[in-house]
């Protein structure tokens, strides 16, 4: 089954309160190298056959309508993934 | 030393025969969890409350309408981000933008539904501080000429409860200035920002003043004994959040 991959990730200019609280976490932990740290998400959008163009570009309307919110994220990647 | 009043038997307001005919709509989502508070809320400021489903393709005849709060589907995607997609979501947005400009309120998920839906501007995230927080929480109302708002005094300082994880409500500076200048800022954290929200705003409107968010409980303050209690005890600013609903329902029966 081939898969829509999805890459949703906060703006640039928006704090991101999660990535914020992770970075705080990671020299806790011994991991020293990394001074910022954001959170965004992964869809993986199965499909039953094959991946035609049309089905690409409902899964990028959909990701720009659903599953991101245009005020506060960005769609960075919208890709095929062959299982 | 005032007696406490029996809980069941007090009531907030002698709500006004003629209200009475005004219908406010609340609408049930899977996950809403205060469609009751806001029915009765409804039902003290003196109106008649009509339970909504999120499934329904008619609005039918209400005279306004309460996006309440809760976790509607969990919360899951983006809070608000599913609901935003109900059958009857769209008639609520069209019937908001048309010239009737229906009332619509959201509380607390109902306004992360608003700014979902794009009914009104910025979005909402995490609260600042990543935790849930739940308070008693002073509110000035900024602008008292919305259809929500109109029964408080400019100015006027109001204690709510407040509760929420994903509180923090944020916009560009554009959209911001715009806000200010256009006084659609409504209401406006006092003393302390419970969630990092921009500018202290609790709560805006749309240019129309018909659509209000507020991210606090008004529908949780309604009721002597059960609303936030003064430094007096029972009574103080029990039913300060009890104004938007007399608000709205004069609004619709024509005296405001």
């Amino acid at each position: 089954m081939p898969r829509i991959v999805v890459d949703v990730m906060p703006k640039p200019e928006i704090l991101d309160p999660q990535g914020k609280a992770i970075v705080g976490a990671l020299p806790r932990l011994g991991f020293t190298s990394f001074s910022s740290v954001r959170q965004g998400k992964r869809f993986e959008l199965t499909v039953d056959g094959e991946v035609t163009e049309d089905i690409l570009a409902q899964a990028r309307e959909a990701a720009e309508t659903l599953l991101s919110n245009p005020v506060i994220e960005d769609v960075i990647n919208v890709e095929v993934v062959e299982a | 030393m005032t007696e406490l009043p029996l809980i069941g038997e007090a009531v907030a307001v002698a709500a006004e025969p003629r209200l009475a005919g005004a219908k406010i709509g609340v609408v049930t989502f899977p996950g809403t969890l205060d469609d009751r508070d806001a029915s009765r809320a409804v039902r003290l400021a003196g109106g008649t409350p009509v339970e909504l489903w999120h499934g329904d393709s008619e609005l039918g005849d209400v005279d306004a309408v309460i996006l309440p709060g809760g976790f509607s589907y969990g919360d899951y995607l983006r809070a608000g981000a599913i609901a935003r997609f109900a059958p009857l979501m769209s008639k609520i947005i069209d019937a908001a933008n048309s010239d009737a400009k229906l009332p619509v309120l959201g509380i607390c998920n109902g306004f992360q539904l608003l700014t979902e839906s794009h009914l009104l501007p910025g979005s909402m995230i995490k609260n600042d501080h990543l935790k849930f927080i739940c308070r008693d929480q002073v509110l000035r109302v900024e602008n008292n000429s919305t259809y929500w708002t109109g029964d408080y005094a400019a100015g006027q300082e109001i204690t709510v409860p407040l509760k929420n994880q994903d509180g923090q409500y944020i916009a560009d500076e554009k959209t911001l200035d715009a806000l200010e200048s256009e006084g659609r800022v409504v209401f406006r954290y006092v003393g302390f920002n419970p969630n990092g929200s921009r500018r202290d705003i609790a709560g805006i409107s749309n240019a129309a003043g018909n659509v209000v968010g507020l991210m606090p409980h008004p529908e949780h303050a309604v009721e002597v004994g059960f609303g936030p209690e003064s430094l007096d005890g029972i009574g103080g600013s029990d039913t300060e959040g009890l104004g938007l609903f007399t608000s709205v329902l004069n609004k619709i029966v024509g005296a405001n």
